[in-house]
């Protein structure tokens, strides 16, 4: 009993949580055409994410990258096929580790502190003083921290791709003593056009949703400082979770 | 100026207004009195449409508050301050950068003209000084101050302050009150003031109310209040002489 009632109370808050962060970023969006526009913040919030999260985000491609290529070598060693490896890691790496990666290291770094920043402006009544000012608060918060991500986690994905398909070269070349000429002509037959635009519009899609994630979760956030601090743990859980789960959903759609 | 007709809100259940009715003279202080957790923050936040009554209205230039929507909000809210109790400063901003705020989103001014109505605004709060300090870098009676003149920047006719003076010396007590009295005549203000502290109250008011138990107790100028046979108000105006 006690445990279906906790079930059914946990599934309640899924559904209402669901539904409010969809009008959020509904609102977001519907605010982003109305004046004034915020160019200055936009800039502000693109390199806040960029700066934040570059750094992670080269590391984590860059070991990826070489850890893929170490074990994809050793599951083809057996059949001989070693000449493909380039070609495997690149299409991992652009197609799948790139953009989810990327999207959970920004997430962790930057998806964190906007979740803290706006739920501290939340308790302290800072988001209250902007609608007594007159000003949106969604519109000033929101709008250009949802535009910002559209644009950066791409961007950190295709610096990210690059890095890591880098360490896989060097891997490859170095370590395994790979033939780098068969190794890059292999690449550029396998990887097409396609696997690199779903990477990429992956990336947008989880670009929106974990900064409207973060953004509601610091938003709604209440009961003081420590409101913000479990407000922030939920918005990383969500986030995370929610780009795994929606990768899968559109690797099969696009693939 | 502003009257409030059987507003009534609760949370979770809780009944915190239980149909308030209060009419604030126009160019006058009002103090609104009552003890802690009363809902003396809950009444003057259904003023300006921060928090919606389940019942009652709001009058003010002849508009039914409560029913305006968010867009017709934002005009009023133009014209009534709201002091918060801790000042709601924005942190990632100067002093400075805080009182231009309003200015930048609601007039067209020059840098120049920004730059000036700042320090006359600053210098008004005897802040001017601190211009290019950080709220975290600011003493609470600071942050009020400060806060103050953010507001003030608006040019509202009506502003309402949260606790202005709570959790500060009773010296700073008076000089905030003093320059909130100095501005309500350089700008001719319509003041809201919630305080606790009756000796503030009996010296800075014009009118005074007092929320107890959901509802307006007793209202009226200083005069009546103190001759006041409700033993509620006779035990506040007491606890105070001790
Ligand atoms: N947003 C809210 N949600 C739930 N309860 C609230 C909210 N705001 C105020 N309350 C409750 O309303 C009561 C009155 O609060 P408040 O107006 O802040 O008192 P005070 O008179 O000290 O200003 C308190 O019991 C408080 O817990
Ligand atoms: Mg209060």
């Amino acid at each position: 009993m006690n445990f279906f009632a906790l079930l059914g109370r946990a599934f309640l808050k899924f559904i209402y949580d669901s539904g409010g962060i969809f009008l959020f970023f509904f609102k977001t969006l519907f605010y982003t055409f109305s004046p004034p526009y915020r160019i200055k913040l936009f800039i502000k919030q693109m390199e806040f994410i960029g700066v934040k999260s570059w750094l992670v985000v080269s590391l984590t491609a860059l070991f990826s990258g070489m850890v893929t290529a170490y074990q994809v070598n050793h599951a083809l060693a057996k059949f001989g096929g070693q000449s493909v490896l380039g070609g495997v890691v690149a299409l991992t790496l652009t197609r799948e580790l790139g953009p989810v990666l990327t999207a959970i290291m920004v997430v962790a770094r930057a998806g964190s502190a906007i979740t803290a920043e706006i739920g501290s402006m939340r308790i302290t009544e800072q988001i209250d003083a902007l609608k007594i000012m007159a000003v949106n608060p969604i519109q000033y918060l929101m709008v250009p921290r949802l535009w910002a991500s559209v644009i950066v986690v791409p961007l950190l994905t295709g610096m990210a791709d690059i890095i890591g398909i880098a360490g896989g070269y060097g891997v490859a070349v170095f370590l395994l003593n790979i033939d780098p000429g068969i190794l890059l002509a292999r690449m550029e037959d396998m990887v097409e056009l396609i696997d690199i635009l779903s990477g990429i519009l992956k990336s947008i899609f989880f670009g929106a949703f974990l900064v409207t994630v973060c953004g509601y979760k610091g938003y709604n956030a209440s009961g003081g400082a420590e409101g913000v601090g479990r407000a922030t743990t939920e918005a990383v859980v969500i986030s995370s979770v929610g780009i795994l789960i929606s990768d899968y959903i559109l690797t099969t759609i696009f693939f | 100026m502003i009257e409030i007709k059987g507003l009534r809100k609760s949370f979770n259940g809780l009944e915190v207004l239980k149909g308030v009715n209060l009419t604030i003279p126009a160019d006058k202080i009002t103090f609104i009195m009552g003890q802690s957790g009363t809902g003396k923050s809950v009444l003057i936040k259904h003023i300006v449409g921060l928090i919606k009554p389940d019942s009652g209205e709001i009058w003010f230039e002849g508009k039914d508050l409560t029913k305006l929507s968010e867009r017709e909000l934002q005009k009023v809210r133009r014209k009534i301050g709201f002091l918060f109790q801790e000042g709601a400063l924005f942190d990632s901003m100067t002093v400075g950068e805080n009182v231009a705020f309003p200015l930048i989103e609601h007039f067209k001014l020059s840098k120049k003209e920004i730059a000036e109505k700042v320090r006359e605004l600053l210098s008004a709060v005897e802040l001017l000084e601190f211009k290019d300090k950080y709220p975290s870098e600011l003493s609470g009676g600071m942050k009020k101050r400060a806060a103050l003149a953010r507001t003030l920047a608006l040019q509202p006719q009506v502003v309402l302050f949260d606790e202005p003076t709570t959790g500060l010396d009773p010296i700073l007590q008076i000089t905030i009150l003093d320059l909130i009295k100095g501005l309500k005549e350089r700008y001719h203000l319509t003041c809201v003031i919630i305080s606790h502290d009756v000796t503030l109250a009996f010296k800075f008011a014009d009118y005074i109310a007092f929320l107890h138990q959901g509802i307006i107790l007793k209202e009226g100028t200083p005069e009546e209040i103190k001759e006041s046979s409700d033993p509620f108000v006779q035990k506040f105006i007491k606890s105070a002489l001790i």
